[in-house]
């Protein structure tokens, strides 16, 4: 049943685009219709899931002269993704819901996007993961390239360039994996039964691992994600945040990691203090953690702000993935969960919310604002994300990154403790942003009061604008409750994600986490 | 119903009131005010029907919340004399304030948003208390940081409320960070966090912890240093004043800096001697420091919270002593006469206009008499003048020094016994009598019934507090976590009438040395300010003292000195991150890729020669090539 998430979106493609043209309320009520009945149709497989299977959806041999089988199937990980996929995709939709620019366009690429991702999620065979996952890069770069904002031909290029980057990457690995095994198969769950020679681990690992990452946002490889987010529309930040950087850290843990665990055991010599691929990333991580709120730190730009936390929290899935113990682990995917909705909760905010009511991003110029005042829902759902971003206890952040925080502890302590000096950074950042953007001292109100007399030679159409900073809307209202409620119901009773998530990792796929606690 | 959902109704009542006031009745305000208080007072009520029905015994009630791989943490409610005392504090000492706000806070145009506020605080605050394990104390611990937030920067319009806002969230979860450290070390070690398991794990070896037990200690006291203020992160709790005068009331007396001092009382078994040391000084030293930084303060708010500095540090410091009754004795009658201090400068405060400078008050006497003779009971308690209840606990923490053999500490705490009246009295005669100072200390008035019926009440509670019995009480706790043999069994208990007097002399008769070096130090700091401020016009100490009151007067510059340092090299490293992502890593990558296409691109270029005979010799090379590898093999 779970393969109806991904057939929806492209029926919904479809229909779209058999609609006329120009009408945007049938285009956005079909692509809502759609979202939402790929949410539902992922929670009843949530609801449906048997804790510690792997529900087989579909088999059927699709190319058999080389063994790749149309095979979707579904752990406890990839449905608590799937979940977040649903979730993100009816958010995006409610904060995009005044696109008038090409709307049935627009709607036909974001549901190509969602399908893709679904897909990515469910293939159990990995040459149609791989597939899925192009699927997916290509609708972001026209989604930003044609209703993005600041430098969007650059920033969709730019991103469109890393994603290949790392496909190119991928795909070498997964084509060498494939002849080295000689099985004649692509199916993940063969080919980790294969015992793949550990030279051969030890370089496909980290080119598969680092493929993959790319998109996750790991550092140094990360400068897309803050210019991309920054230059997408808001749904697709949102999407790109929530959805689309979970991609990435979600085929390192079922492609590279599982494939080739031997890759992080300890290499035969140690360079400057590393002895493994697994000391590598996790160092890369804690840097991306704590480099990536530093920089947001001195952002001028709001979004920029949210776009660099977002690499922080992603260094803390990656630290979580190599911990290679179940707390860390399961942490990690918690975290993915987490960040997807709260992320594109502040995307939200950023973007649709203030940014097109006000056309600036400026903190310095949001700060003479008094946001709070003109648009009081705005300044309260910033503080209540702003809260759950920084991981405080009640919402789904904080049981997540305290996972990967024990599990780290265990595995490197040292970067334990330098990672939560991440954290603290993240509420000075989240603070001064919050401050800035919505609770600056009021000396130029952006009220309808605002005349050309005051100084500023504005025309008329500009101060057109301001009268009409309208009151945030209904869908927006829907969009923000319904993403704050899932974190809250995840932080306050965080079993309801971790029973299907933890005993996942007891299935065959994950058998080299328990020989001899992983390399 | 059943007894055992008592505790659970005294710890949801304030959510449930906050969720409803935010989400139903913001516009309503006397309802919101209706159900913020029925949610304390409630509580309140049924603390002491839980005491009254299940006696002080430990219990614990609890459910599982989390279990992966090892970590099993319990959602669960610990019931002993130490929490269930210091849930009758919080509280009590919170229902006083709660109703107080009703009156000071009317006019305000967020009046509903204040008591929503004050519920999600009380929730947090009663959250801590009742934990039966450490990451469910962090849970709360975290939340009263945020709730705190939203309390001090209640007005968020002045620049100064919203920086103290984000100052004390800040440095409070700088501690937060050592605590959750610490945290993580014990579980790592222990593999439990609930303090029960962790403590008969300890009894059955000590040794437990090994080479890490002071290290742990320290981390977990982190976490108090934040919440409670202790040097070197005391410097948000001065500015967190910014906030309404109930705030400062509820965060400085009864509450937010008491969790620092309750968690080292909960968790006082994991000390080791060495980190027991270390807290003690850190106390030693904040009393110190704060009471003389308040020698020299105008603002009526900030001496008292310099004041609630110095307490603190009192507490920690008796904590370290391996004395947690004296501490929680203190912070019991502190809680009652520093809200009652805080409620009488509000009640000033209201009345002058929202002046804060003590020298444009004066002559209060006749004009608010109620708030004048209860602000002397406060100050009495404060300096520790018997029978008043702060100079029983004070006198605990004197006895205590005296028990451990530390001398410098007792010196210490003497010292600051003499600062402390000196700066009250210093307070007292500048702002409560003499000549009226201003136009608005001639037309001062009292304030309301509703705010001052809770300062009557404070008041009371201030002066019996010390002989009703609390540290036996608290005697009932440590006796359980301290080791036998450094636990003195308590002086006989005499009965009926005798008993108050008996335990009015107690301290005469137990520690005489403390007692009289208390009472000395009362008269010695009553005699200075007498003399110095007993009709003085302007302060005379800046004249005798230069530079150093200069110095006590800018807190001894530590605010300048962190903005400094720890924010400059923050700013410094965030803005050279800043470039290098920019242009390095950003440059990097990018000029790779566009530099890697170009370069490609000239190559190939060669290739394209538009001479048909060079592209009929390359295919023709092409399939001689193809030939050999198809017929070759």
């Amino acid at each position: 049943m779970l393969a109806w998430t991904i057939y929806i979106s492209f029926l919904g493609v479809l229909v779209l685009m058999l609609l006329p043209k120009g009408n945007a309320s049938a285009a956005r009520k079909v692509a809502m219709l759609s979202a939402v009945a790929g949410l539902f149709v992922a929670v009843a497989g949530f609801v449906q899931f048997k804790v510690g299977e792997i529900v087989t959806v579909a088999k059927l041999p699709w190319i058999p002269s080389l063994g790749i089988e149309y095979h979707l199937a579904a752990d406890g990980v990839s449905l608590t993704l799937v979940l977040l996929t649903g979730l993100a995709a009816v958010g995006g939709i409610l904060f995009s819901w005044n696109i008038e620019h090409r709307a049935k366009e627009f709607f036909a690429f974001y549901l190509a996007l969602i399908g893709g991702v679904y897909g990515v999620f469910l293939s159990f065979d990995l040459f149609l993961l791989f597939v899925f996952y192009e699927i997916a890069i290509i609708p972001k770069y026209f989604l930003i390239a044609i209703w993005g904002s600041t430098r969007k031909e650059y920033g969709a290029m730019k991103l469109a360039l890393y994603s290949f980057v790392g496909s190119a990457m991928v795909l070498v690995g997964l084509i060498a994996a494939y002849v080295v095994s000689g099985a004649h198969t692509f199916n993940v769950m063969e080919l980790a039964k294969y015992p793949f020679p550990h030279d051969f681990q030890m370089w496909a690992f980290p080119l598969v691992f680092v493929g993959f990452a790319i998109l996750a946002g790991m550092w140094p490889f990360h400068t897309w994600a803050p210019t991309g987010h920054v230059a997408a529309p808001t749904a697709a930040s949102m999407l790109l945040a929530g959805v689309v950087m979970k991609l990435g850290a979600y085929g390192c843990l079922r492609v590279a990691m599982t494939l080739f665990p031997q890759g992080l055991e300890n290499w035969s010599f140690g360079v400057v203090g590393f002895h493994s691929w697994r000391d590598v990333i996790a160092v890369f991580s804690v840097i991306g953690i704590v480099y990536g709120a530093v920089v947001a730190l001195v952002q001028k730009d709001f979004k920029f702000v949210i776009g660099y936390s977002s690499v922080s929290h992603m260094g803390f899935v990656l630290l979580g993935l190599v911990t290679l113990n179940t707390i860390g682990l399961s942490g990690a995917v918690l975290l993915m969960f987490s960040h997807g909705i709260i992320a594109g909760l502040l995307f939200a905010v950023v973007g649709r919310m203030v940014y097109e009511r006000t056309h600036t991003r400026e903190l310095a110029v949001l700060e003479g604002m008094n946001l709070v005042k003109a648009m009081p829902f705005a300044a309260a759902t910033f503080v209540i994300a702003g809260m759950a971003s920084m991981g405080l206890p009640g919402f789904s952040g904080f049981v997540a990154e305290l996972q990967v925080l024990i599990g780290a502890w265990k595995a490197f302590p040292t970067l334990a403790v330098i990672s939560g000096v991440g954290i603290v950074i993240g509420v000075a950042y989240t603070l001064r942003a919050m401050q800035k953007a919505f609770f600056g001292e009021a000396e130029k109100p952006l009220t309808p009061a605002l005349s050309p007399s005051d100084g500023e030679r504005e025309t008329a159409s500009q101060d057109e604008h301001h009268h009409a900073m309208d009151a945030i809307s209904v869908p927006e209202r829907i969009g923000a409750v319904m993403l704050i409620g899932v974190s809250l119901l995840v932080g306050l009773y965080p079993r309801i994600l971790l029973d299907v998530i933890v005993p996942s990792f007891d299935s065959p796929l994950f058998d080299w986490l328990r020989k001899g606690g992983g390399p | 119903m059943k007894l055992e959902a008592l505790p659970w109704l005294v710890l949801f009542l304030p959510l449930l009131a906050a969720g409803i006031i935010t989400l139903f009745t913001l516009r309503n305000k006397t309802v919101s005010a209706t159900l913020s208080i029925g949610a304390i007072v409630t509580g309140f009520v049924l603390t002491l029907a839980v005491i009254k029905f299940g006696g002080w015994e430990a219990r614990e009630l609890s459910v599982n919340w989390l279990s992966i791989g090892g970590l099993n943490v319990d959602f669960g409610l610990k019931l002993d004399a130490l929490s269930l005392m210091m849930l009758l504090i919080v509280t009590g000492v919170g229902s006083a304030i709660h109703i107080y706000s009703y009156g000071y806070m009317r006019e305000d145009p967020g009046f509903s948003r204040f008591f929503a506020c004050m519920s999600l605080f009380t929730f947090s605050m009663l959250g801590i208390v009742l934990s039966n394990n450490f990451l469910q104390m962090f849970i709360f611990w975290e939340l009263v940081g945020v709730s705190s937030y939203l309390l001090i920067g209640f007005w968020f319009e002045k620049p100064s409320a919203a920086d103290a806002a984000k100052k004390a969230f800040i440095t409070n979860r700088l501690g937060d960070f050592g605590f959750m450290l610490g945290i993580l070390t014990i579980f790592a070690i222990v593999g439990s966090l609930n303090f029960g398991t962790i403590q008969e794990l300890l009894k059955v070896n000590p040794a437990l912890f090994g080479a890490s037990a002071t290290l742990a200690g320290l981390l977990i006291f982190c976490g108090a240093m934040g919440k409670s203020a202790q040097f070197p992160l005391h410097v948000w709790l001065p500015d967190a004043m910014e906030g309404p005068t109930p705030v400062s009331a509820l965060i400085h007396a009864a509450t937010m800096v008491a969790a620092g001092v309750y968690m080292l009382c909960r968790a006082f078994f994991i000390f080791s001697p060495d980190a027991l040391t270390a807290i003690a000084w850190i106390g030693g030293f904040t009393a110190l420091l704060a009471a003389l930084i308040a020698v020299q303060q105008n603002d009526i708010k900030r001496i008292l919270a310099y004041s609630t500095l110095s307490q603190l540090g009192y507490m920690v410091m008796a904590v370290g002593l391996t004395g947690p009754t004296p501490a929680m004795f203190h912070l019991t009658t502190h809680a009652f006469f520093k809200a009652l201090l805080f409620l009488g400068a509000g009640s000033v405060i209201h009345a002058m206009h929202h002046e804060q400078d003590i020298w444009k008050m004066g002559a209060l006497r006749k004009k608010m008499p109620v708030t004048f003779w209860t602000f002397l009971v406060g100050t009495l308690a404060l300096c520790g003048v018997p029978p008043f209840s702060g100079f029983y606990s004070k006198d605990a923490i004197l006895a205590q020094a005296l028990h451990a053999h530390n001398y410098p500490l007792f010196a210490v705490a003497v010292f600051v016994a003499v600062l402390t009246t000196f700066y009250m009295f210093r307070l007292f005669f500048v702002a409560l009598v003499g000549e009226p100072r201003t136009k608005e200390a001639e037309h001062a008035h009292e304030s309301p019934g509703v705010m001052i019926w809770p300062l009557r009440i404070l008041a009371l509670l201030s002066v019996i507090a010390g002989v009703m019995g609390i540290n036996k009480i608290f005697d009932l706790y440590s006796s359980r976590v301290l080791p036998p043999f450094t636990y003195e069994i308590p002086v006989g208990e005499f009965s009926g009438a005798v008993k108050y007097v008996g335990r009015l002399l107690e301290p005469f008769q137990h520690a005489p040395v403390a007692a009289f070096g208390g009472l000395i130090a009362v008269v010695i700091g009553f005699l200075a300010a007498k003399v110095l401020y007993g009709k003085a016009k302007t302060d005379p100490l800046p004249a005798k003292l230069g530079a150093l009151s200069r110095a006590m007067a800018n807190r001894f510059y530590f605010d300048e000195i962190y903005e400094a340092t720890v924010i400059r090299i923050h700013d410094t490293i965030a803005a050279i991150s800043d470039w290098i992502d920019r242009w390095i890593v950003e440059g990097f990558c990018i000029g790779l890729v566009r530099g890697g296409t170009d370069l490609t691109g000239r190559a190939l270029r060669l290739v394209q020669t538009g001479n048909l005979q060079t592209y009929a010799f390359l295919f023709v090379l092409g399939v001689a090539v193809v030939l050999w590898f198809v017929l070759g093999k």
